[in-house]
């Protein structure tokens, strides 16, 4: 995506020309560069391998709602419920596994069960009866709220324990061994270093076999040095903590995933289609009803998905439980350049939208910053990021 | 003669890109001045200078204004000393009155700052009544056709004390008897002493209208013309717009017609919101292989109509009829239905209906297409650059590359992106609706070159205009539209203009001539009376 095109011949990019090109992207990575490296400056803590891994943990439900809800703003669209989603999938959970006392992966099937039950019936107002998703989310998020203080009877249950917490908070250790730094985690990073570079250099003799621009060798090597070693050193700093995090695998999984659905499936380019133009996806044939339908069903399941990392983290599942994640969610995809109108935006800019909250989440938590003001920081990066984004638009439509 | 307008040595620059370089334009009190050249000459942008939009010291050069050198910093300074500029693109508010539309941004303010709404819709009645409108002022716009909203569109100008008056392709969406009421007011509006500036494609409206005309060419000025020279003919203007002689304005093609391939039968389409209300009314037509069937109609008659109920049953409901290929009945109650059966509808506003605007030509062109890029379940994008390079190529789509956003192509690129969509479903049948609307002179002999080159290859292609001399001069044979109904089959070489238009204009109620163009007599005298009202009686779009 980063590269130009000559119908003759190969030809490599240079750096700049590589960042300049796609402004959009880089503006917010190098926006959370900045964050991150000012972090690390202004609190020795920030970069202790625990506090890596805190991260991590305390943010995955935010960025595993921003994957879902990244397509949903795409289709130009908006869920406000999943917030409520959460809760009641985390407190179906609960009763499954707390209160019934059945095995874990039974309380994680009948949250996602009632996630997909919940995206059936809003996909079906929104695709076929023809409601916009604001309405029908607003709606949701009342019901689903309602219905989670009837499943809880109003109170707390907790806690889950066993492999159920796991899920948020355990993490793989001493699978290989290792003195005080884990093997096991180190080997995955590598593995996953290696996959990477393969990748990158696959994806590169692709577009040279079809006479693509690509960056010069030994940029591309610098490239996946640069990668790598970001990579190896996350790694390290995990590996010599508690070890590779479950939630950051699942995480991970699921960031593959969207990211190919989104970008290499028939799927996710009609999810694109409808947001940029919903008249001209119709008249190319795009089933447009279809695709909000799973789109929103989509969208339920993740919000399970979240539900059940959420409740596993607090242990417990409350009533009042991911009160206004869905803002949160929606604030990621935004800082991450996408589109109110829809249309536009990435899966992997939702995540650095996601972690650049976490992180000034992180800091202004390390250095002893009242809560409140967090709240207008995360605020203030969204309107910055906007604004950034705004400009962008208006300095490449006049050079037009 | 005294000039009203000058803008000296006007140069604008944008990062890059050199927009406009030294134009230079003198504007004569009380003219009717044109402004031509191929989109992307610099027209708008000049435009945008002198209204202000760009303001001062975003350009270099000057103008003088009545004498005197003005420096715009917005389009309010420029309304102040009464120039005033009309949008392609009307600006009204659909759900406030005509009223209310007019005096938007400059209400008639009564006792204690209120708006005095008996005093307003006076005044508006009093505007309305100088450019020939005659409608209730409290009606809201959105109920009226788009000749009517240009209409309300200089009715507000005239309300801002207008002096000069700039109207930027006013007559692009209008059909001709509203284009022809347009241009009178203009020349009214002249002999109340307004000046007016006329962008325009249409070469034969402006020789009708202009008193000179100036002729832009890639960001300079090629020349300005007294068109009462006898040598300011449209040749020439093309010359200039273009830089090279167009030998002919369509490409030479020997047609070679094979068997029919889609046939439509008793084709009928209600109207989606109103029922009862016939849109389509048993429409027959069919068009052969390597055929261009033309299909002429005014605005309202049903054109787009018929050709998006065809596609997808997109537009209507009720609809009967048969759709064949090759002779064997086929489903185009879907979109995909229809592009399963090879048919593609290239669509007459491409910006609302054919393109993703936000994403780039690649996507684009692969959109209807989508599904033969797919491997595994996964597109090929490797495979997908290259089809849409091929196309760039094969179709001249001018851009620096694929990757480049849709939007920021020039309209001509744009419909060559439209038809590389369409091209790449490979498809037997294709529609064109209006597939030169808006787009520049040289442009417009690039598509139908490309529609040549598809009936060579065996295509059957329908083209949808409402210029009649583009159907002359592409088609084989061609179908004439009035109120639904298809009036007339005409191969090319028996029809005229004057023909044809009598054709499309038959009364919803008047007996049909007998088909083959041979007697058209019968509607002649219903043909003569005035269609005025036609436009109302389609869909507005």
């Amino acid at each position: 995506m980063t590269a130009t095109v000559t119908p003759a011949k190969t030809s490599t990019a240079g750096v700049r020309e590589l960042l300049t090109s796609n402004l959009r992207q880089s503006g917010i990575l190098i926006a959370f560069v900045v964050v991150f490296t000012a972090a690390a400056i202004a609190s020795p803590n920030f970069l202790s391998p625990g506090n890596i891994s805190n991260i991590v943990q305390q943010y995955s439900y935010i960025l595993i709602l921003a994957m879902g809800m990244l397509l949903v703003i795409v289709a130009a669209q908006i869920d406000l419920s999943v917030g409520s989603v959460v809760a009641l999938t985390g407190a179906v959970a609960a009763v499954v596994v707390i209160k019934w006392g059945m095995p874990w992966y039974m309380g994680v099937l009948a949250a996602l069960g009632v996630g997909l039950l919940v995206g059936i019936w809003q996909g079906f107002w929104v695709a076929f009866v023809g409601i916009p998703g604001f309405i029908v989310t607003l709606a949701g998020m009342l019901i689903f709220r309602g219905l989670t203080y009837q499943v809880l009877n109003s109170i707390s249950l907790s806690p889950f324990g066993g492999v159920y917490y796991e899920i948020n908070n355990g993490f793989q250790n001493g699978l290989m061994g290792g003195y005080g730094v884990d093997t096991f985690t180190l080997v995955m990073f590598g593995a996953g270093a290696l996959v990477l570079a393969y990748l990158q250099w696959r994806t590169r003799q692709g577009r040279i076999a079809y006479l693509q621009t690509v960056e010069s060798m030994p940029l591309f090597i610098g490239k996946i040095v640069l990668m790598a070693a970001v990579i190896m050193w996350l790694g390290f700093e995990l590996a010599s903590d508690r070890g590779l995090p479950n939630i950051l695998v699942l995480v991970l999984i699921l960031l593959v995933i969207y990211t190919l659905v989104s970008q290499k499936t028939v799927f996710g380019r009609h999810i694109y289609a409808i947001g940029g133009n919903l008249n001209a996806a119709k008249l190319s044939g795009v089933r447009v009803r279809r695709i909000n339908f799973w789109v929103f069903v989509n969208m339920g399941l993740l919000s399970a998905v979240a539900g059940i990392v959420y409740s596993s983290r607090m242990n417990a599942a409350q009533p009042g439980a991911g009160n206004g994640l869905e803002l949160d969610a929606i604030a990621a995809c935004f800082i991450g350049g996408a589109s109110t109108t829809g249309g536009i935006g990435r899966v992997g800019g939702a995540m650095i939208g996601g972690l650049l909250m976490a992180v000034i989440s992180n800091i202004m938590s390390l250095l002893g910053w009242p809560m409140q003001l967090q709240s207008v920081a995360k605020g203030v990066v969204l309107l910055l990021a906007v604004a950034f984004d705004l400009w962008n638009r208006r300095r490449s439509e006049s050079a037009a | 003669m005294n000039q009203i307008l000058q803008m000296r040595s006007i140069t604008k620059e944008f990062p890059g890109v050199k927009a406009l370089e030294d134009v230079t334009l003198t504007v004569n009190a009380g003219e009717i001045h044109a402004i031509c050249g191929e989109n992307g000459a610099g027209k708008s942008t000049l435009m945008k200078v002198l209204s202000g939009v760009y303001p001062h010291g975003s350009y270099k050069g000057e103008i003088i204004f009545e004498g005197e050198e003005v420096r715009f910093s917005s389009i309010n300074d420029s309304e102040a000393k009464g120039i005033v500029i009309i949008h392609q693109e009307l600006a009204l508010v659909p759900y406030l009155s005509i009223a209310e539309n007019i005096f938007l941004g400059n209400e008639v303010k009564g006792t204690g700052g209120l708006i005095d709404w008996n005093k307003a819709n006076h005044k508006a009645n009093q505007l309305m009544e100088r450019v020939g409108l005659h409608e209730n002022p409290i009606t809201p716009v959105s109920q009226l056709g788009v000749g009517k909203q240009q209409l309300i569109e200089i009715a507000k100008a005239l309300s801002k004390e207008v002096k000069l008056l700039i109207l930027d392709e006013p007559t692009a969406a209008l059909n001709d008897t509203d284009s022809e009421h347009l241009l009178d007011l203009i020349r009214q509006l002249q002999r109340d002493g307004i000046t007016s500036i006329i962008i325009s494609h249409k070469l034969n409206e402006i020789a009708e209208i202009a008193d000179n005309t100036t002729i832009i060419r890639d960001g300079r000025t090629i020349e300005t013309m007294d068109m009462s020279d006898p040598t300011a003919t449209q040749e020439r203007m093309i010359r200039g717009m273009v830089g090279r002689d167009l030998a002919h304005r369509f490409p030479e093609r020997t047609p070679q017609i094979g068997e029919p391939v889609l046939e439509v039968e008793n084709w009928t389409v209600y109207h989606p919101t109103q029922p009862g209300r016939m849109i389509i009314d048993n429409a027959s037509f069919n068009v052969r292989a390597g055929e261009v069937v033309g299909i002429a109609g005014l605005m309202g008659a049903g054109r787009t109509e018929l050709a998006m109920s065809l596609f997808g049953h997109t537009y209507g409901r009720n609809i009967t009829g048969q759709v064949k290929m090759h002779g064997s009945v086929v489903d185009t109650s879907t979109v995909a239905g229809a592009v399963g059966a090879s048919i593609a509808y290239c669509t007459e506003d491409r910006k609302r209906f054919g393109l993703n605007l936000l994403d780039d030509i690649r996507h684009n062109i692969s959109a209807a297409g989508l599904s033969k890029l797919v491997k595994g379940g996964w597109i090929n994008g490797n495979e997908e650059l290259k089809i849409a390079e091929e196309y760039r190529a094969s179709l001249n789509i001018k851009t620096p590359t694929v990757m480049a956003l849709v939007g920021k192509l020039s309209g001509g690129n744009q419909q060559k992106v439209v038809l590389s969509k369409w091209l790449y479903t490979d498809p037997e049948v294709l529609i064109l609706d209006e597939p030169t609307r808006g787009i520049d002179v040289g442009a417009k002999y690039e598509i139908y070159t490309i529609i040549n080159r598809m009936v060579a290859e065996g295509k059957a292609v329908v083209v949808i205009s409402s210029e009649l001399p583009e159907l002359l001069g592409i088609c084989d044979r061609i179908y004439t539209l009035a109120f639904g109904r298809i009036t007339g089959e005409v191969p090319v070489a028996e029809a005229t203009q004057h023909s044809l238009m009598e054709l499309m204009t038959l009364e919803r109620n008047a007996e049909l001539p007998v088909r083959n163009g041979n007697n058209v007599e019968a509607g002649r005298a219903q043909g003569a009376e005035e269609p005025s009202n036609l436009e109302l009686k389609g869909s507005n779009r």
